[in-house]
């Protein structure tokens, strides 16, 4: 098996493919500020509905349902897991950092200690035609929570 | 460093093609000659766009070291020698699909023929072309017929006309191994009936439509027929006399030739009688301030500079393609298509669409792999060097049919050895096990 592919697709990616969390709409708590969004690759025909619940200025939770390729479906997940609890600052802050590493071409190194699980998208940044995929829930997250009232 | 085949190597005896002649024919593709991810290109991927042979490059290089002037326009010797080869190019055309010259005009692709096709039909339902166009005309009551397993060039353009002219849009469904179902057109194909338009060969399910049989059933309701040729005219031998139709639209870049140039076919009685889409230079006969006489088709269709190297080089890729044999090169895709379908259908946790094994298909399949995405199936196979189309294919309605978002495809072309096909279901079958799907 060539070290290329299993760079790109990294057991994390893998796992979380299959056990996606955060999978699944949730209804916003009553009286909490929520947002929604809708992000579709015409590409590939990949899709997410991703829906954020902020409590004052921190992301209280993530859900989505979608369907697409395992990098889009394990980036949703790992993004779930990331993302819930932090502050709605740090977590906008976070997507430009992933979305800085995965335009990069493989020049910028995903800091670990900041996007922990997410690094392992990393080599995802080397094949341009499968950044679109790894970034579909991010670029949803970010309009949910900027859409969040 | 390829080599160029000298012409008897494209002429041998009547035989069909076999992996030793196909290793010739790779000589003239300089393209499949390399490494991709550090194995050998199979390349499976000629249902979007095929590779050149090397008379096909040269032919456009040689004309702009050589020719390269306007048409049609100009006294000087290197536009009377553009000129000549643009014409020779569309007499290349008229031989293989066995038309007159002016029923055939250049466009940039497929798409662009059929977008052409129904803005004149809009045209003349505004009016336009007086009473000789009013065959052409749509309005309400009126119905366009389509097919559910179009590709999105043969089915938005009629969208857009129906709702531009009030026609409706109507469509015969694809029963579940993917053939048309006839007893369903009988009922939708009816007096209402202006035109039908319909893809020869299918791009994702590789069934080949009934013409005939088609053109017969318009026929009773006096409608017009539109082929989209796209995937029949590069892979078999394709008479669009014998077939009847009306118009017929194909592609330069899916048969050898180059990207940016296509053809529309039309009968020279409908063509000369149906108002030009685009106009302006070249196209015209008396121009005053107020109006203009256009030329008889083809020129009245062919606005502008044209695409003087691209149909030079179709030209070229059309005579190669006859110098092969399109009966041949027919065969042997179809003995292609038939090893990738028997062999995918043997691998676990596949799901073919399209006709099953046995059953005639022209040489591409494509399959869905339960629990692996298509772009996923696309990129394993990518690191092993295989190059296939992943997606819908630019047909969203059929795939919605199929209960599939997206499926892989592998499609041949006369260059693909039985070694093609074999090395890309091995890579298949590892596909699950890679991916930990059971």
């Amino acid at each position: 098996m060539s070290s290329d592919l299993e760079q790109l697709y990294q057991q994390i990616i893998l796992d979380h493919a299959k056990t996606r969390h955060g999978e699944g709409l949730q209804d916003a708590p009553a009286g909490a500020a929520a947002g929604e969004s809708h992000q579709l690759n015409p590409t590939c025909g990949d899709e997410i509905t991703l829906r954020a619940v902020l409590g004052g200025e921190t992301l209280e939770g993530v859900s989505w349902e979608g369907q697409g390729c395992s990098i889009s479906m394990a980036s949703a997940s790992v993004l779930t897991d990331l993302m819930a609890g932090m502050p709605r600052n740090e977590a906008l802050s976070l997507v430009e950092n992933f979305r800085e590493v995965m335009r990069s071409r493989g020049t910028v190194e995903a800091d670990e200690e900041v996007l922990g699980d997410a690094a392992a998208f990393s080599g995802v940044s080397r094949y341009p035609a499968r950044v679109k995929c790894a970034m579909l829930a991010w670029v949803a997250l970010e309009e949910a929570v900027l859409a969040a009232q | 460093m390829p080599v160029v085949s000298t012409p008897e190597t494209l002429k041998p005896a009547a035989g069909p093609i076999d992996n030793a002649e196909v290793l010739r024919i790779r000589n003239d593709f300089p393209i499949l000659d390399q490494h991709v991810n550090g194995r050998p290109l199979v390349y499976l991927d000629s249902g979007a766009t095929s590779q050149n042979p090397l008379s096909v490059i040269e032919a456009e290089q040689e004309f702009y070291e050589q020719r390269n002037s306007a048409v049609h326009r100009g006294a000087h010797t290197l536009a009377v020698a553009a000129t000549d080869v643009f014409e020779d190019a569309r007499t290349a055309i008229t031989g293989f699909v066995n038309a007159a010259p002016d029923e055939i005009v250049w466009t940039s692709n497929a798409t662009e023929a059929l977008n052409l096709l129904t803005y004149s039909f809009s045209n003349a339902s505004a009016g336009r072309g007086g009473a000789a166009a009013r065959r052409f005309t749509l309005g309400e009551g009126d119905e366009i017929v389509v097919t559910e397993m179009e590709h999105h060039a043969n089915l938005i353009p009629w969208q857009e006309l129906a709702a531009r002219t009030g026609a409706t849009l109507r469509w015969i469904p694809v029963d579940d191994a993917g053939a048309l179902r006839l007893d369903e057109a009988e009922q939708i194909i009816g007096p209402r009936t202006k035109v039908l338009s319909f893809t020869h060969a299918s791009n994702v399910l590789g069934t080949i439509n009934p013409v005939s049989e088609l053109v017969t059933m318009a026929r009773l309701h006096g409608a017009l027929v539109v082929l989209d040729a796209c995937q029949s005219v590069p892979h078999l031998p394709v008479d669009v006399k014998a077939l009847d139709v009306d118009f017929a639209a194909f592609s330069g870049h899916k048969m050898l030739g180059p990207t940016g140039i296509g053809v529309l076919y039309g009968k020279s009685e409908l063509l000369n009688a149906l108002p030009p889409f685009l106009t302006g230079g070249s196209m015209i006969t008396t121009v005053t301030m107020d109006k203009a006489e256009y030329l008889p088709a083809p020129q009245r269709f062919e606005a502008g500079t044209q695409r003087i190297s691209q149909a030079m080089a179709l030209g070229t890729a059309a005579n190669y393609l006859q110098e092969t044999g399109m009966d041949r090169i027919h065969a042997w895709e179809m003995e292609l298509g038939q090893r990738l379908v028997s062999g995918l259908e043997a691998i676990e946790g596949i799901h073919v669409v399209g006709p099953p094994s046995g059953v005639e298909r022209i040489g591409l399949a494509a399959f869905d792999v339960a629990g692996v995405h298509s772009h996923d199936v696309g990129q394993f196979l990518d690191d092993k060097g295989i190059a296939v189309r992943v997606g819908h294919h630019c047909a969203q309605p059929l795939h919605r049919r199929l209960g599939l978002v997206s499926t892989t495809r592998a499609s041949t072309y006369l260059y693909n050895t039985t070694d093609d096909v074999d090395a890309f279901l091995d890579a298949v079958a590892g596909v699950r096990p890679f991916f930990g799907v059971k």
